[in-house]
């Protein structure tokens, strides 16, 4: 006789909540063997491949490709005997309709976790609230809070045991707290903006009976530094703990320590308006700080053949006149590491759900000018040759020096090269050019010891650092250009095979 | 040395190794081993039972049977050689990923399994098996081994200063960054405590490099705690048998602790919950599948005829009926009662367990329907 099972979604990382079914690697009729390959899933943490369970043939696929279902929802019903006569049907999918679900047992345990609804758990205690609404785990952020399903109380609360809190030493806030206090108790006296960072710890309290202002870290040192006393700051937060918003408002009412008086010296302040280039790069640095993430890698490299070959393309007669600098040739292999990977000239588009990858290089050059930090580029520069890179650039430094830079200059850049390294600095954590997805820093070149052949010799050495936008390039795309364009400056003839 | 790869001979000129990934024997002038065709059998049989009791249980948490599961993938060698290295009265303290230990140490595949399930908490008897149980918390074990090799030591040892047995502790790369290690390393030292100090040195602390550990092999740091340590080749289940009896009976005699780097890779990710494509690079995995600790043994024991067909069959219908084994025995776990809980926590009771005891007995009591 046909013996259906079904398999339900599985928390395969360790408190997940709910799946995406990327792909089904069997349809119905199709027959499974035990721990064939017959999904792959998108958790949280990784898309994962799930293994049946069972041996048999493929009744029904209860979830389509694309669609994201809690955990324990059943996903497939397999039919363990098929050789026998049809008779009866796949049980509806259901929860609890199944071996793969947890077994019973398991259901009571879980539920015996938790206190009845009757009894409100305080907050800290297992069961009880988190804060997110989430329940602590030892990996990751913990499933969200779910209705559990709790099993029925006998009538009369004669046979209940104590409440949890009639063991106040479980319940960590409070005790952490206390211990505190216990420990410094004056020091909530100290006035806000001259105390040494741990007054705030202590001071005056929010809503915990304990009477100690809960915020983390974070907001503490946020506070501190708008002058907020957090006494004064009232709480929104899960168990009454100050967030940032909280701050935030305290602070725009003027609620400020204002008791203990300023403790600066406004006569030795000075004041600056932003306005100008200074106004429109804090905007796109704040833009593209807070909307890109970024992640910076960091290379050393020794580009003595690099500085050498400089010496020789400078003495061509070609190249009489322009200038043929260190910058020359990081620009030049950034442009063939580009070729190889395109991904890395492209950029987010929000309002279409795209990413744009473009054919075309507008290498940005980052200008320290009278003005300010300006970002022309240098219109297709993927197309030039490398005499008329060196020109754009001489060109575009001389522009930018005299303060003629354009706005079409500097609209339209694909990746951008920063050239701290003129400063003598070393290396940096690049922003983003907002709109683009690359950016790399040069740092300053300068004879290093290095170890060649197991001795040490000076080299010429420098440090490249890029930083990406991670919602368009992964650490291995990263890595492999911030690798290619280092391979070329250690080696320049690589571009030779590479070009 | 080894020519069978110039990448690790190059980079590690101190990594012993008997075998190479191309299955040939290699001499080594301080290590040597002589085995008949039986031993050489028997490891292979282990090696490849053991991956299936792994691979069974990463399918099994997939499944959604298991809550979590570390896979032991690519370090089989290391521990198979080291676990057969034991002799019978010497003590284990493991981690949680040392399943092929266990394995030698004739621990029921389904008492890991259980403490993964969450239906108990390792069950096994530590001193039935002289396999302690298994220890989350990182490093740790490693205090307790060294513990309690110096308890060896208080017990006395034979007229001619030797002990009865050794302790290994074992641990990984991550774990050697951890305090508990460093103080097990000098108290050892210090005490000339009979342990082995084996580190599989898998590469990765969770998704941590091995070069954000250490600036040195970790073999060479235990010359600062003056006691020695040698690198081997993890993935050559000889190297890892001879250096690691050579190490163990070097304990036994009474001269000390050696730290024992088993250079091996993890070949899957740190845990079930874990997604090691994040933060590493798939040339890396493929350069050390070329290194794979099985494979190897099957060259040799094929090439030099001490395994035909019908013995690689049959090792592999073993296996297969392990893993039902593991598979069916896995779902018929049974649940532990709730009170269960409180049985081991001490060997007699005290007032305050026996109250929170009582407290939880009439909790459960007062569900409508409980016993």
């Amino acid at each position: 006789m046909p013996e259906f099972k079904q398999f339900a979604l599985p928390d395969v990382g360790e408190g997940l909540t709910e799946g995406e079914i990327l792909k089904w690697f069997v349809r119905p009729g199709e027959p499974v063997t035990v721990n064939q390959t017959i999904v792959e899933i998108e958790t949280a943490k990784a898309a994962v491949e799930l293994p049946c369970p069972y041996a048999g043939v493929v009744a029904e696929l209860h979830v389509a490709e694309g669609s994201t279902v809690d955990v324990g929802t059943p996903i497939i019903t397999i039919d363990v005997d098929p050789t026998g006569p049809a008779a009866a049907t796949p049980a509806a999918p259901g929860p609890g309709a199944d071996t793969a679900q947890p077994t019973p047992e398991l259901t009571e345990l879980a539920s015996v976790a938790v206190a009845a609804p009757d009894e409100p758990v305080e907050p800290g205690l297992i069961g009880g609230p988190a804060p997110g609404g989430r329940t602590s785990v030892l990996v990751g952020y913990g499933p969200r809070a779910t209705e559990a399903v709790r099993r029925p109380r006998r009538a009369g609360g004669a046979g209940r045991p104590p409440t949890p809190s009639a063991h106040p030493t479980f319940a960590q806030p409070p005790m952490r707290a206390d211990a505190v206090r216990e420990a410094h108790p004056p020091l909530t006296a100290r006035p806000n903006g001259s105390g040494n960072g741990n007054g705030e710890l202590l001071a005056g309290g929010a809503v915990l009976a304990g009477g100690a202002v809960l915020a983390k870290p974070p907001v503490r040192k946020y506070a501190r530094d708008l002058g907020v006393d957090l006494a004064t700051v009232t709480p929104t937060g899960p168990s009454g703990v100050i967030t940032r918003a909280d701050v935030d408002a305290a602070s725009a009412g003027g609620t400020t320590a204002a008791a203990g008086g300023p403790s600066f010296d406004a006569a030795r302040e000075r004041r600056i308006p932003v306005k100008g280039v200074r106004k429109h790069t804090a905007a796109a640095m704040v833009a593209s700080a807070f909307t890109a993430p970024h992640v910076t890698e960091f290379l050393t490299l020794d580009v003595t053949p690099t500085m050498e070959l400089r010496d020789r393309v400078a003495a061509l007669p070609d190249f009489a006149g322009l200038k043929v600098t260190p910058l020359l040739f990081v620009a030049r292999a950034l442009l063939l590491a580009v070729r190889r990977h395109p991904m890395i000239n492209s950029s987010w588009d929000e309002e279409h759900g795209e990413i744009v990858v473009k054919e075309y290089v507008n290498l940005g050059i980052a200008a320290a000018t009278p003005r300010g930090l300006l970002v022309p580029n240098i219109k297709d520069a993927g197309r030039m040759s490398m005499r008329e890179l060196a020109g754009a650039l001489g060109e575009l430094a001389e522009t930018a020096r005299a303060g003629r830079t354009t706005p079409a200059d500097m609209s339209g850049g694909t990746i951008t090269i920063t050239n701290v390294g003129v400063f003598g600095v070393d290396s940096g954590t690049p922003i983003l050019n907002p709109g683009e997805s690359a950016i790399v820093a040069f740092g300053a070149v300068r004879p290093m010891p290095w170890v060649v052949d197991g001795h040490v010799v000076p080299r010429q050495v420098t440090q490249l650092a890029m930083s990406f936008d991670h919602r368009i390039v992964d650490g291995q795309l990263g890595s492999e250009f911030l690798a290619d364009l280092a391979a070329m400056l250690r080696d320049p003839g690589l571009a030779l095979a590479w070009s | 040395m080894s020519d069978g790869d110039p990448s690790v001979a190059e980079a590690h000129p101190e990594l012993v190794q008997l075998l190479s990934p191309e299955g040939e024997r290699v001499a080594h002038p301080h290590y040597s081993i002589d085995l008949t065709p039986d031993e050489f059998r028997a490891l292979y049989r282990d090696l490849v039972l053991v991956r299936r009791i792994d691979i069974e249980a990463t399918a099994l948490q997939r499944q959604g049977e298991l809550g979590i599961w570390a896979s032991l993938l690519g370090q089989e060698a290391a521990q198979v050689g080291s676990g057969r290295a034991l002799a019978p009265d010497d003590f284990v303290f493991p981690t949680y990923r040392e399943h092929g230990v266990a394995w030698c140490r004739d621990v029921d595949p389904l008492w890991l399994l259980g403490l993964f399930r969450g239906v108990n908490l390792g069950g096994w008897d530590p001193n039935a098996h002289n396999f302690n149980l298994y220890t989350i918390v990182i490093g740790s074990q490693t205090l307790h081994a060294t513990g309690y090799a110096m308890g060896i030591q208080r017990e006395g040892g034979g007229p001619d200063g030797s002990y009865p047995g050794a302790v290994i502790a074992y641990f990984g790369d991550g774990a050697s960054s951890q305090g508990d290690v460093n103080e097990s390393f000098v108290w050892a030292s210090v005490f000339n405590a009979p342990v082995v100090f084996f580190c599989q040195n898998n590469q990765w602390a969770i998704s941590e490099p091995i070069e954000k550990q250490s600036r040195i092999p970790l073999y060479q740091r235990a010359r600062g705690f003056g006691f020695p340590g040698v690198r081997v080749d993890g993935n050559d289940v000889l190297a890892c048998l001879a250096v690691t009896r050579a190490a163990l009976a070097r304990a036994r005699e009474g001269s000390g602790p050696t730290l024992v780097e088993a250079y091996t890779y993890r070949m899957g990710a740190h845990t079930t919950s874990d997604d090691p494509t994040r933060y590493r690079l798939a040339s890396d995995l493929e350069s050390w599948k070329l290194k794979d600790p099985i494979e190897r043994v099957k060259a040799y024991l094929v090439r030099n005829g001490l395994a035909d067909a019908d013995f690689l069959d049959a090792v592999q219908a073993e296996a297969d009926e392990l893993a039902a084994h593991v598979r069916e025995g896995c779902r018929a776990l049974p649940d532990p009662e709730p009170l269960s809980m409180f049985d081991d926590v001490y060997v007699e009771g005290t007032p305050h367990l026996d109250r929170q005891r009582e407290e939880f007995a009439t909790y459960l009591a007062s569900f409508e329907g409980a016993r």
